[in-house]
């Protein structure tokens, strides 16, 4: 496959359509503008061999720093809207960061980085364009962990090395479920940039019949989201606002039912899965209509991307993944033969692999990951619980919910009730814990299996 | 309690526990506007398959994706036969 080679985005838009334009729910911008005019309030050139930390509430004001910043910072770092405030510091401090780009009133959160710069969707004109002369370290963070999440840093070759690097001959309008500051958001965002097509962004807090009847009204025809984002669309009596011609999911694993709901929503459109992450990069698309993967498809080297399966996970080695971790402390992200353990569990059944879960039982609620163990030490606290299992269990609407199997400390003195103590033990868990990571249900056992190893027998 | 009963108690019940104001329920009304979001509903069809013993979401060959309060009652009832 012909791949972009390492051109800044400044390149790719240097030719830009005129009718190219980025969408929110508020405001418009032609791309082509960015090719004589700027986001930053004239303030590029100062970011210029920085390291500088992309902020900002909107995902379009992120969209157009990324275009002005790549290849002229010295790095990138992306931070998705839902990252928890208090892992800020640690971020800063480990990204090196010595700017940040807001475009609101946050800059009380970074009152210890030396440059606030202010993006705004307006683009002004400006006659000095820095040369965009750097090879930029893209540092996108992971959803997957517990407490400071992790950076992998990428290139834009590797970002965009499953981009068709020519532009759509027809008219393509993007759109994404997605937040464009995640891998698989981003991976649209950068389709549309450098294919010249325009970009529908969702807006914060923006209900789900709105934001449908404003990609109805832009014509979009190529969408993508997660098997979640798709089956809460399903529900919606405002999916007929839309008619894209292709349909994209992933980020989760797509089942046969959402797969069969949309060529039935959408019976002349090309309806396909995809399998990508933040470490492993773009490694495969489906577009058989069938759940699962080709057993094939780890015969040889596919468009760049070789697989392999070792002890149920999937390594992907390919020039999309991540290079490293930003510190060694998060471990190495790639073997010695340079493949990424992604840590999904596969199966095969006959001549296809399916998914089957993640390596240490992590639950993946509509892209909401959950750790077992930070739900059972919430359950312990309980003064009668002796020990408990989370594990997920499946879910048509979410993919997995959150269920607990408890084991009650022997009682010397007549025994509450077990509803009771259920009821307290969920109550722990509301104080303690987000809605997502709440068990839907608690079931008491007599013991639970333990492994080996002493630990815990987590199954699938 | 009839299956309708049943949903109608389980989706006050999930409403309460997220914090979440429950619409006027109505057959007409989509589901996504009864007051529960994705979350909230993914609990719901839990809690109903461990009460009714049956998530037609997961179980049917033709499993169709409910739009309307409507839709989904009837999934259960037709379900539960």
């Amino acid at each position: 496959m012909a791949r972009a080679e390492a051109l800044s985005l400044r390149h790719h838009i240097e030719n830009a359509p005129a009718d190219q334009f980025f969408f929110d729910r508020a405001t418009t911008v032609g791309v082509a503008d960015l090719n004589r005019g700027t986001s930053l309030n004239g303030r590029l050139a100062v970011l210029a061999g920085r390291s500088v930390l992309i902020a900002t509430t909107s995902q379009l004001t992120s969209g157009l720093a990324l275009i002005e910043l790549d290849g002229v910072a010295r790095r990138i770092t992306i931070l998705p809207p839902d990252v928890d405030p208090a892992h800020l510091g640690a971020l800063i401090a480990t990204a090196e960061v010595d700017a940040v780009v807001v475009d609101g009133d946050t800059s009380v959160l970074f009152s210890n980085v030396p440059l606030v710069v202010t993006c705004t969707p307006h683009i002004a004109p400006s006659e000095h364009v820095p040369r965009a002369g750097l090879v930029t370290e893209w540092v996108l963070l992971t959803s997957g962990t517990t407490g400071v999440p992790k950076m992998a840093v990428h290139s834009i070759a590797g970002l965009a090395a499953a981009v068709p690097p020519q532009k759509f001959s027809e008219t393509v309008v993007w759109a994404t479920f997605y937040d464009i500051r995640r891998y698989g958001g981003l991976q649209i965002f950068l389709r549309a940039l450098i294919g010249g097509a325009s970009l529908i962004l969702s807006s914060a807090g923006e209900p789900i019949a709105d934001h449908l009847g404003r990609l109805g009204r832009h014509g979009v025809t190529h969408l993508s989201g997660t098997p979640s984002h798709w089956r809460r669309a399903l529900m919606s009596p405002d999916i007929g606002k839309i008619a894209p011609g292709y349909v994209r999911l992933s980020g989760e694993i797509s089942d046969q039912a959402v797969l069969d709901n949309l060529r039935a929503a959408f019976p002349n459109s090309s309806v396909g899965h995809a399998y990508a992450s933040t470490e492993a990069g773009v490694a495969f698309a489906v577009n058989d209509g069938l759940a699962g993967f080709p057993a094939a498809y780890f015969d040889g080297v596919r468009d760049g991307v070789e697989m392999k399966v070792v002890e149920g996970s999937l390594h992907i080695r390919s020039p999309g993944t991540a290079s490293r971790y930003v510190t060694p402390q998060s471990g190495p992200l790639l073997d010695t033969d340079r493949f990424v353990d992604t840590g999904d569990m596969v199966e095969r059944r006959g001549d296809r692999y399916f998914f089957v879960g993640r390596k240490g039982g992590i639950i993946n609620i509509g892209g909401l990951k959950v750790h077992p163990e930070e739900v059972e030490a919430v359950i312990n606290r309980h003064p009668l619980v002796r020990m408990s299992l989370v594990r997920s269990r499946q879910s048509p609407i979410t993919g997995a919910i959150v269920v607990a199997e408890v084991v009650l400390k022997p009682a010397d003195q007549p025994a509450p009730k077990e509803a009771e103590v259920r009821n307290d033990i969920l109550r722990l868990c509301r104080d303690a814990l987000p809605r997502h990571k709440v068990p839907v249900s608690i079931s008491f056992v007599p013991a639970l299996a333990v492994a080996a190893t002493g630990k815990l027998a987590r199954r699938g | 309690m009839s299956v309708r009963l049943t949903i109608m108690d389980q989706m006050a019940q999930v409403a309460r526990e997220h914090g979440k104001t429950l619409a006027p329920l109505d057959d007409n009304l989509a589901l996504l506007d009864s007051g529960l979001d994705s979350l909230g509903i993914a609990v719901l069809v839990a809690r109903l398959e461990d009460r009714l013993g049956v998530d037609p979401f997961t179980t049917s060959d033709d499993v169709q994706f409910p739009v309307t309060i409507g839709d989904f009652v009837r999934a259960y009832e037709n379900g539960a036969r």
